[in-house]
């Protein structure tokens, strides 16, 4: 399909665009002309285009080039054509940052600015505003000044404009205008609210810039005024629960004209219920739903769309808004269609039963001319109809899916993904289909999607596995896509040796050797290797095709195979356990930074791996839901974890150095309530034989400046405090943290758990709540934290086996224990395996922490790591 | 259609835009002497960060006069605007005797320039309103003008803020760029 519309876009092009293939060395030659006496405007003003759409296409201009250009267009100025002089000034803009001395125009834009002709003003400021650096705004301000309260509102808004962007550069010089500022302000037309935005801008702090000048830039158009003034009080007051809720309650009563505005605000009341968990008997509420009655279809829809996205909606609430969304289906305009549908295939799954009411109009909508709207009506129809009507739907959706875009056909992969979960049996149905659509051209994103969809359909159903990975075979025979190919390489290593007959895979890998770019060799070696390590059968013939791979022409395969052979030929289960189907369970970044400290400290005592951090929340066994095929983007390159900041975090305080590598780091336990004067959250570092109690520390008082800010812990075991570390000073709103250290009992190493009460103590400076500047004395203040308790999960680190059994196996009769326990508290099985694995904290692996329905027995198993390196497999039945 | 006839019409008389550039240093009066040519009045000014450039009409005749900016930063550019140059005024203040010498080796080095090899130089010893001004002869001579060979070249006493000597000079110059056509 893309192959296609390139063409055609080629065909097209060469006709439309003049502009199609521009030379930047004969456009540049072309220049030369403005050098010429008398100017001719016309053709000068087609040469500036050319090179302002060379720019814009992101031709590169190397300094010389680009400042002869500048200089010759300089000369421009001698016309006094408007639409040249005009085209100047984009060019100025446009080659601010690539042409050397730009500042030659200053004085011609001074003067421009400030002259009879109001519509070269405007524009001339904001094109000397790029040009001038904080030594030259100086010779400006003046003008600036004057142009700010000008009559002119183009002008006014121009300066202002300009101003905010220039507060980034140079704030002090920008901060003296504010007088003119307030006079813009208090000026009687439109001006009046750009002035004020601006005053505002100098009252906020600096991370809130670059999201107001966007505002403020459309704050001259009257529409949007509001709209934006709207956004940017919200943004100064987000952070304040109290200020947003009494500013919706402002607006909310006095009402507003801009459409944009009420949607916004539609937004932020959804929001803020959201995060009070507010119940829907609240005005905020009351708003939303009276907003289904507004004039405006843009604010009808925002407010369906917002009750329909909210959790916990009965479905009384929910109806006035479907029926909303409902009339939209039928509606003449095409966009109100589409979004009313897409809106009811996002909370297809969540509320089935309101949906299926809209069946009838979204049957009507399957036939639409607007392919987008009948796909999501189909996909809709898909999520929420019975499952006999699924073969009629997909027949429907077949007939056009070759005519969408990419972009819905993953929409119709994600809808074909939810109805497997729905409909097992059906999965037949789903895997044909889908198979035919891998067969279709289509982009990496699609293709990632249906191979998503079907790697989770082979998980959720036993039964398919064969088909679906004979499906997946043949896709990766002619596979553009690095990424998938090696995904499915893995995938074929790790379900393939437990088919019935694995034999037949070992083709369709090994052509991947013969064919393919190096790193689908070295992922498909991977997978013969784990053929080779299941199945005794096979054996002796993946020896044979691993020694051919060692002949590879790249490092890594032959290292891959080379090693693998040495594996092999040893036949010892617990090695290939170890090295072939489980592999490092270490973090990578960890890793690396290791190996490099050991490069760097010779030592005798070869490298330990052991010294390593564990990887943290395993990526692929995860996935525990299918839904969100197209939004789980795999990272490019290991990113480090959390665990790995604080690991550096934590190795940059001088008394943490010598605790040795960084366990595990637990999840941040609240130690206050929600909405205290102080917000305290703890998390827990693990180390060897100590722990690192880091609490983070807002002060949410904006009158008071704590200091020495620290933690007592008061242990009910035998766990002795060792040292504090004090946060020095907690201004307002300025998130700091203290650390307590403790040094676990080395005589009762089964003594895990403890209690700790804790209470913060610190050192109160009043301050002025509007400067800021504190009181020159103070005094000693504490408060009384909630307990913190430390558990058998902190002292667990999750690692992930991918092939249990094998890993069992390799543990061994002997170091086998058995115990039963019974957990008197739980009611459904689903219960417990949650209660188990949270308590533990260990990682389920193969899927074991889903409990099939209805079914009065499970096994679970967990996989984890004590400390000091123990690795506990837990088998866990009921 | 404008553009059109004046194309035309220069076409047929042949008196196509004049084009001149006024240079000197900083602070000699550079800008006032083009907004005094051109509206006939003295604006404020400020020093020049790069240029202006204004159409002005003198006896019919129309001149595309550039006023390049005279400080120390600025007069590597004023090369960039040499080409197609008829006549260069070279303004001097003439009460700033310590700096006559920096604006002769100004002045020498842009004769020097190829570009420039035909213009027609006009020197305005300017601020002649001053008391302690140098006379136009002491101006010439601290110039080295006398020493030119191969260049047609006149010297003035102008004061831009009284309008004196801007007429006869400007007379020099209209005569001076006719006979050489």
């Amino acid at each position: 399909m893309i192959k296609k519309f390139d063409k055609k876009d080629e065909e097209a092009g060469s006709g439309s665009n003049p502009f199609q293939h521009l030379e930047k060395s004969a456009v540049l030659q072309e220049a030369r002309i403005f050098n010429e006496t008398p100017i001719n405007p016309r053709r000068c003003l087609h040469i500036l285009t050319k090179i302002i759409y060379l720019l814009n296409q992101g031709e590169h201009f190397g300094t010389t080039e680009a400042t002869e250009a500048f200089f010759a267009m300089t000369r421009l100025f001698q016309s006094n054509d408007q639409t040249l002089r005009r085209m100047c000034y984009l060019t100025i803009k446009e080659m601010a940052n690539i042409s050397e001395d730009v500042i030659i125009v200053t004085s011609s834009l001074t003067k421009d600015m400030t002259g009879k002709e109001d519509v070269y003003r405007g524009p001339a400021i904001r094109a000397l505003c790029r040009i001038t650096d904080t030594t030259m705004l100086q010779a400006i301000e003046r003008y600036m000044k004057q142009a700010i309260v000008d009559k002119v509102p183009s002008v006014s808004s121009s300066a202002l404009v300009s101003s905010l962007h220039m507060v980034k550069m140079s704030y002090d010089v920008v901060k003296r205008w504010v007088n003119e500022a307030q006079e813009a302000a208090s000026s009687d037309n439109i001006m009046v609210q750009v002035g004020m935005v601006l005053v505002w801008l100098f009252i906020c702090p600096p991370s809130c810039f670059s999201f107001i000048y966007p505002c403020l830039y459309h704050v001259m158009f009257p529409m949007h005024l509001q709209y934006h003034a709207l956004g940017l009080l919200y943004h100064l007051r987000k952070n304040d629960r109290l200020a947003v809720t009494k500013m919706l309650n402002k607006f909310t009563k006095s009402g507003l004209k801009s459409p944009f505005a009420y949607c916004m605000l539609i937004r932020i009341a959804s929001k803020l219920l959201e995060e009070t968990e507010g119940g829907h008997d609240s005005p905020l509420f009351d708003f939303i739903e009276s907003c289904l009655r507004n004039k405006h279809e843009m604010v009808v829809y925002e407010a369906a769309s917002a009750i329909v996205h909210m959790p916990n909606c009965t479905a009384r609430e929910l109806a006035p808004a479907v029926s909303v969304l409902q009339l939209f289906c039928s509606s003449p305009k095409a966009a109100l269609r589409y979004a009313a549908v897409r809106t009811l295939n996002k909370v297809a799954m969540k509320h089935p039963s309101a949906v299926t009411a809209c069946n009838l109009d979204l049957e009507n909508l399957i036939t639409d001319s607007n392919r987008s709207i009948a796909t999501l009506a189909i996909t809709t129809l898909l999520k929420t109809g019975s499952e006999s009507s699924v073969d009629r739907l997909m027949k429907q959706i077949s007939s056009f899916v070759s005519e969408i875009s990419d972009e819905f056909k993953v929409v119709v992969v994600q809808a074909i993904s939810a109805l497997c979960q729905k409909y097992p049996r059906k999965h037949s149905v789903m895997m044909n289909f889908l198979s035919n659509m891998l067969r279709d051209d289509g982009g990496f994103e699609y293709k990632r999607a249906i191979v998503d969809c079907i790697i989770s359909i082979i998980e959720e159903n036993p039964e398919s596995k064969e088909t679906g990975l004979a499906h997946l075979c043949e896709f990766i025979e002619d596979c553009e896509h690095t990424v998938l190919a090696t995904k499915i390489l893995h995938l074929l290593g790790k379900e393939g040796p437990r088919t019935p007959s694995p034999s037949k895979y070992i083709r369709f890998i090994f052509n991947r050797v013969v064919l393919e770019s190096e790193a689908v060799r070295a992922a498909a070696v991977s997978a013969l290797a784990k053929f080779g390590a299941q199945n005794d059968d096979l054996l002796p013939s993946v020896l044979v095709l691993m020694q051919r791979c060692m002949m590879d022409s790249d490092d890594e395969v032959r290292d891959r195979a080379t090693f693998y052979m040495n594996v092999l030929q040893q036949k010892q289960k617990a090695l290939n356990a170890a090295y072939i189907f489980n592999g490092l369970s270490v973090s990578v970044p960890g890793l690396e930074k290791s190996l490099h400290q050991y490069t760097l400290e010779p030592s005798e005592k070869p490298f330990d791996m052991k010294t390593v951090p564990l990887a943290t929340a395993p990526i692929t066994e995860q996935k525990t839901e299918i839904a969100p095929v197209a939004t789980s983007k795999l990272p490019e390159k290991p990113a480090p974890s959390r665990q790995d900041i604080y690991q550096e975090q934590l190795a940059g305080i001088p008394e943490f150095q010598s605790l040795g590598p960084l366990f595990k780091s637990s999840e941040p336990v609240q130690l206050t309530e929600a909405e205290t004067e102080y917000v305290v959250r703890c998390i827990k570092h693990t180390f060897a034989t100590h722990m690192v109690f880091q609490f983070d520390c807002t002060n949410t008082l904006n009158d008071q400046l704590l200091q020495r800010v620290l933690v007592q812990m008061e242990p009910s075991e035998a766990y002795e405090v060792v040292h504090h570390v004090p946060a020095p000073s907690l201004p307002y709103n300025q998130p700091g943290s203290s650390y307590t250290l403790v040094r676990l009992p080395d005589d009762d190493p089964t003594a895990v758990s403890c209690t700790f009460s804790c209470t913060m103590k610190y050192l109160v400076r009043d301050c002025d709540p509007n400067t800021g500047e504190p009181d020159d004395d103070g005094y000693d203040d504490e408060y009384v934290l909630e307990d913190l308790e430390v558990t058998v999960a902190d002292h667990i680190q999750k690692v992930l086996k991918p092939n249990f059994g094998a890993a069992w196996e390799e543990v061994g009769d002997e170091f086998e224990k058995e115990e039963t326990f019974a957990l008197a508290s739980v009611r459904t099985l689903e219960e417990a395996v949650n209660n188990i694995v949270s308590f533990l904290g260990m990682q389920p692996c193969e899927r074991s922490d889903k409990v099939p329905e209805n079914k009065n027995s499970h096994v679970l198993f967990l996989a984890g790591m004590n400390l000091p390196d123990i690795y506990f497999i837990l088998k866990g039945s009921e | 259609m404008g553009g059109f006839f004046s194309s035309l019409f220069s076409g047929l008389f042949g008196t196509r835009e004049m084009r001149i550039l006024i240079l000197g240093l900083d602070g000699a009066g550079k800008t006032t002497i083009l907004y005094r040519l051109q509206v006939g009045e003295v604006v404020t000014t400020i020093p020049t960060i790069g240029f202006n450039v204004e159409t002005v009409t003198y006896k019919n005749l129309k001149f595309q006069v550039w006023d390049l900016g005279g400080q120390t930063s600025i007069r590597p550019y004023w090369r960039c605007y040499y080409s197609n140059t008829d006549a260069v005024i070279y303004v001097v203040d003439s009460s700033d005797r310590d700096r006559m010498g920096i604006s002769k080796s100004e002045l020498v080095a842009m004769l020097e320039e190829e570009e420039l090899k035909k213009a027609i130089l006009v020197v305005f010893a300017n601020k002649q309103d001053m008391e302690q001004a140098m006379t136009p002869t002491e101006v010439a001579n601290s110039l080295g003008l006398p020493a030119l060979k191969d260049r047609k070249w006149q010297i003035f006493k102008t004061s831009a803020t009284k309008g004196t000597g801007l007429d006869e000079a400007m007379e020099w110059l209209v005569e001076s760029l006719k006979s050489r056509q």
